[in-house]
Parts: C-alpha cells; structure tokens; sequence
C-alpha cells in the first residue's frame, strides 16, 4: 500500500480500480465512439493510447499525466458525466491542464453526477500505480494505492 | 481568488441562479491554475469552437437552452467554429444518411441556440474569425474568452491579444460574464518562452511541418523561434501572416501550443526581444532533416497505403484570400503542366463564408470552379469526424486534420501535384 497527497481540484471521496494512461490522454478520441453508439461499458476508442485502447472507462479510477486534444475536450468530459458515463475519479501525476479541469469543473457545477478529481500526484504515482489496483481517494486529496 | 464586490453579487446569486452557476464555474476554473482574480475580457466579440449539433452532446445544448430561459444580460457577441456540413462536398448516400439521421442531429436546434446567445451573423461560422472580411479582430492586448486552438494561438501570438486555451462552454460562459480568471497566457510570466527553437533550415521550412515538428517537442509551452524572419521578413505582411496561422494551427494540434514568438516578427518578440525567454529554457534545432524525420515519422493509418487518394481537402484552417487565389494560379499552371482541364481527385478548398463571397467578385473564383474544385465553408475535421470516413484515402496538407483524422498528409506542392494528376 502506498500513498500519495495530490491538490483537489474537484472534491469528493471514492473507491474503485484503476486504470492506467501512461501517455496523455486525449478526450474526444477516447470517448467519441464509445458516445457515438451508446457503449454502454464506455470502452476507449484512442488507437494512439496502447494503456486504455478498447478498455472500459466507466466506474474506474483513470490515472493519467494530462489530457490532450481537441479544445473540445472539457464539453466531450461534461458530457460523459451528464450521461452518468464518468471514470470514478480522475487522478491526474501532474498539474491539471486546462481542458481537463474545464470538463471537470463543468459536470461538478452543472450536473448531479460526482467525480473526484485530484492532481500533483508525481511521476512516483504514475510509475507505481498498475492497472487493477485498487484505488480510495480521500477528502484530504490523500490517494491510497493498494495492490 | 478576490472577487469584486460585484462579482461576488453575481457568485451569490444576485441575478439568479444560473449566473450564480456560470460565476462558480470560472471561479472554480480561476482556483484550479492559481488566479487571484478575475479581469475584464476587453475585445469586441468571442469565438466559441462549439459549431456543431451532435446527437451525442444534447447534455451541452440542454445547459445552452437553460442560459437562454435564464434571460441573462446580453452578453457579449460571437463569432464560432466552421459548421460540419455543406451539400456542396462530396459524400455519398450512406454518409448523408450517417450526418443527417444520427450524427448531427441537433445542428439546427443548436444554430438557433447561437442566434439567441449573440452570434453575430449565420455567415460567421470559421475558425479563422481573427481575418478582415470576418471582422473578429482583437487588438494587441485585449484579454478574450476565446476557444479554438488555432484561432487561439494566432490571437496571442501575431495579433498579441491574451487569451488561455480554453475548451469549450468555458469560453461562452466568460463572454457572458464579462470577465475571465487571470493566469497562464494572461500573465506577462505565463507569456515568457521555455524553449528556443532555432532554425537552421536550407529552404523556407513548410509551414504546417514546422509547426508539427515544434508542437510535438514543446507540447504546452511557449517557444521562441529564431531564424524565420530570414524566410518571412520582418513586418507582418499578408503572406507572413497567412504562413504563421497555418504554422501555429500545426503547433496547436501537434503539440498544445497556445502562443509563440518569432524573433524580429510577432508583436511582443519585437518589442522585448530575447527578454521574452525564460532563464533556462531548452533549446531545439531544426533544419531541412529534423523536417524530413518528422515528416517520415507519420504513421500512415488508411487500411491500404498505397489507396488511390478519393478526396482532397485545403484549407484547415480556412484559407485567407490570397490564398486562395495563390491556390488558383498554382492550379492552373499545374494543370497545363499535366495537360488537364480539371482536377485528378476530388477537391476540396475551404474558407469562411465572407472569404469566399470576396473571392467570388474575382475572376479567380470562375477559373477555380472551371478547374473542378469546390469551395466550401465546412470544417474539414467535423466532416472527417465520422467511422465512414476512415474507409477514405483522404489528403490534405493541413496537419491538423492529419492529427485528428485518418487523412493523410501531403506538402502543398505535393498536393498540387497530386490534385493536378501528377504521380504521388
């Protein structure tokens, strides 16, 4: 078990599994299919993401260095949490980017639906953490890694 | 972040509670990069990226319908990104039935939507707003709630205005408020360059590929580039800046490039010079084979690479007139070069709607619809943005299209030899 203290950037607390974006994980590419036909398991459609290509998203803990992508990304991650479609949480090794948080901060002000996201988590974080573990996120922004 | 007594009316619900909502979403933006504050946004109108009535984002056009019931203060106009559809591009039945039935689908909800938010004409749907014909000309330093990549950096880096890479929804909500978190590219810190890019190229560097190769060295940060204004000289000129909106499109998209400098050109390297770099930014050199490995390195993703190519698009971002009328008379010497009367491959050339009614005053618009080619006002990325499409030996030599689509890229001199029949 291993801990790592990030930044809040939208508040709340959670448990689930994580799944692993080494590389940046862009937004519309990831999600754009898996909307576009209603996937109910919400699977990546990112061929360039070796981690997550075709791996169900819903329900678990995405822990990634940023995203990447179109300026499209905040309403395509606004979106996804309107449709209740969301990762559990988002956990980001480094400083949020600003089309991440716009997303983020968008389904936390507009929708009912949660999704803790936490970032700052270090290079340590994304080196440690493998898909499968299990993942609990803190209100303190304190996320425990267990294998 | 300090708010204004003002602001803090607005956050606590002085004029409802969707204001209330559209004030904790840029204050809870600000928070996330560390704004202390919020300013006002200072130039006459916006650009939102949000151009498209996709089935699958009804969520964002049901929030746009509860701005709209609020009946909040009329905000700041706006122009927006290049509509996905034009009859006058070719597709075929099962793509009209796929964009019509199932992909776009809110399209004209959505137009109407715009309408009552304050787009300011059904002309202005173009990613290249900043152009004189569109008229969404900021001036140097007035702060925008601006989203669209390539509109983005071409504002911050030639017109010297500021404004962050904002997404989508984001960007209309700052327009409405009237005022925008202060961080990152607002900042004269956040506009220091972390890399110095020198060029020591043999031939004036294709645009769009230095671009790519600069945007995916320095992702989100500011570079400096010395050595261009040997090739663009040192006064923004129409041809200068026509290069640098196809450049900085490419630095966007490959990379997350919001603002660049070229040393002795761009607005603010000319008045601060190298005090614009930041102590300890890193350095990348490019010349005539780092182009060429960038280049080489493109993973070509059609099913059969050596597909005979079905369609060709120009113009992403949309092209300026003079391009358009330098496309024309390239065309046309390549044609008689090759002994045709029209193009080899379906061709596309798009720009804005009031681009092309300017250019349709010129006896160039006749010659270029004689060659074959049509003239659209579409995104070319929207059109691409669909499962069919993946199926098509699409080229272009925009690499922005290249990056998000399975389209394939060509310099323009070879997609002038290739639209013109020439062997790829």
């Amino acid at each position: 078990m291993k801990q790592f203290k990030g930044r809040i950037v939208v508040d709340g607390e959670c448990r689930a599994e994580a799944l692993v974006s080494h590389g940046g994980f862009n937004t519309l590419a990831s999600y754009q299919m898996a909307l576009m036909f209603g996937d109910k398991q919400v699977k990546c459609g990112d061929q360039n993401n070796a981690d997550l290509y075709k791996k169900s998203m819903i329900g678990k803990a995405l822990c990634l260095p940023q995203t990447i992508g179109s300026t499209t990304g905040g309403m395509v991650l606004f979106t996804v949490c309107s449709y209740n479609k969301q990762p559990a949480c988002m956990l980001f090794s480094k400083p949020i980017d600003s089309l991440a948080a716009s997303g983020a901060i968008l389904a936390d002000v507009w929708t009912e639906n949660k999704m803790p996201v936490v970032d700052c988590l270090g290079d340590e974080f994304l080196d440690y953490v493998k898909d499968g573990m299990s993942i609990s996120v803190g209100a303190d922004g304190v996320v425990t890694v267990e294998d | 972040m300090i708010l204004t007594p003002e602001q803090q009316a607005l956050l606590n619900g002085e004029q409802g509670e969707i204001m209330a909502k559209i004030v904790k979403t840029l204050v809870m933006y600000g928070d996330a990069f560390g704004a202390e504050r919020m300013v006002p946004v200072t130039s006459q109108y916006g650009h939102t990226v949000i151009s498209f009535g996709l089935e699958v984002m009804k969520p964002v056009y049901d929030l746009y319908d509860q701005l709209i019931a609020a009946g909040l203060p009329e905000g700041q106009k706006f122009t927006a990104d290049p509509k996905p559809l034009d009859k006058k591009v070719p597709s075929s039945l099962l793509e009209d039935i796929v964009f019509k039935k199932i992909m776009y689908t809110q399209q004209e909800r959505y137009e109407e939507q715009l309408r009552k938010l304050g787009i300011t004409s059904d002309d202005d749907y173009t990613c290249t707003c900043y152009l004189e014909q569109v008229g969404n000309l900021p001036k140097k330093g007035d702060v925008l709630s601006w989203a669209e990549s390539s509109a983005v950096v071409y504002a911050n880096s030639v017109l010297g205005a500021r404004c962050n890479r904002n997404s989508g929804m984001i960007e209309l909500m700052g327009s409405i408020a009237g005022f925008v978190p202060e961080f990152g590219l607002l900042t004269d810190e956040g506009r220091k360059a972390t890399w110095v890019i020198e060029l020591r190229c043999e031939k004036k560097p294709e645009a769009q590929l230095l671009g790519s190769a600069i945007g995916m060295k320095v992702m989100e940060e500011v570079p400096y580039v010395k050595g261009l204004d040997k090739w663009l000289g040192n006064e923004l000129s129409e041809e200068a800046c026509s290069y640098l909106k196809d450049f900085g499109a490419a630095t966007a998209s490959n990379g997350a490039v919001g603002l660049y400098h070229i040393d002795g050109l761009t607005p603010e390297a000319k008045e601060l010079g190298e005090s614009l770099i930041a102590e300890g930014a890193q350095v990348y050199v490019i010349d005539d084979a780092e182009l060429q490995r960038v280049k080489d390195a493109y993973p070509i993703i059609w099913k059969d690479p050596d597909a005979k190519p079905q369609l060709a698009f120009v113009g992403c971002p949309h092209l300026t007139l003079q391009q358009l009328k330098d496309w024309t008379d390239k065309l046309g010497d390549e044609l008689r070069k090759n002994g045709r009367d029209k193009v080899a491959v379906p061709t596309v050339f798009t720009a804005s709607t009031p681009v092309i009614k300017a250019f349709e005053q010129t006896m160039d618009a006749y010659r270029l619809k004689k060659y074959g080619v049509v003239l659209s006002y579409i995104c070319p990325l929207m059109y691409m943005n669909n499962p069919l499409c993946k199926k098509k030996a699409v080229i272009t030599c925009s690499n922005k299209l290249r990056t998000y689509t399975s389209a394939r890229y060509y310099t323009e001199d070879e997609i002038l030899h290739i639209i013109s029949g020439g062997r790829v």
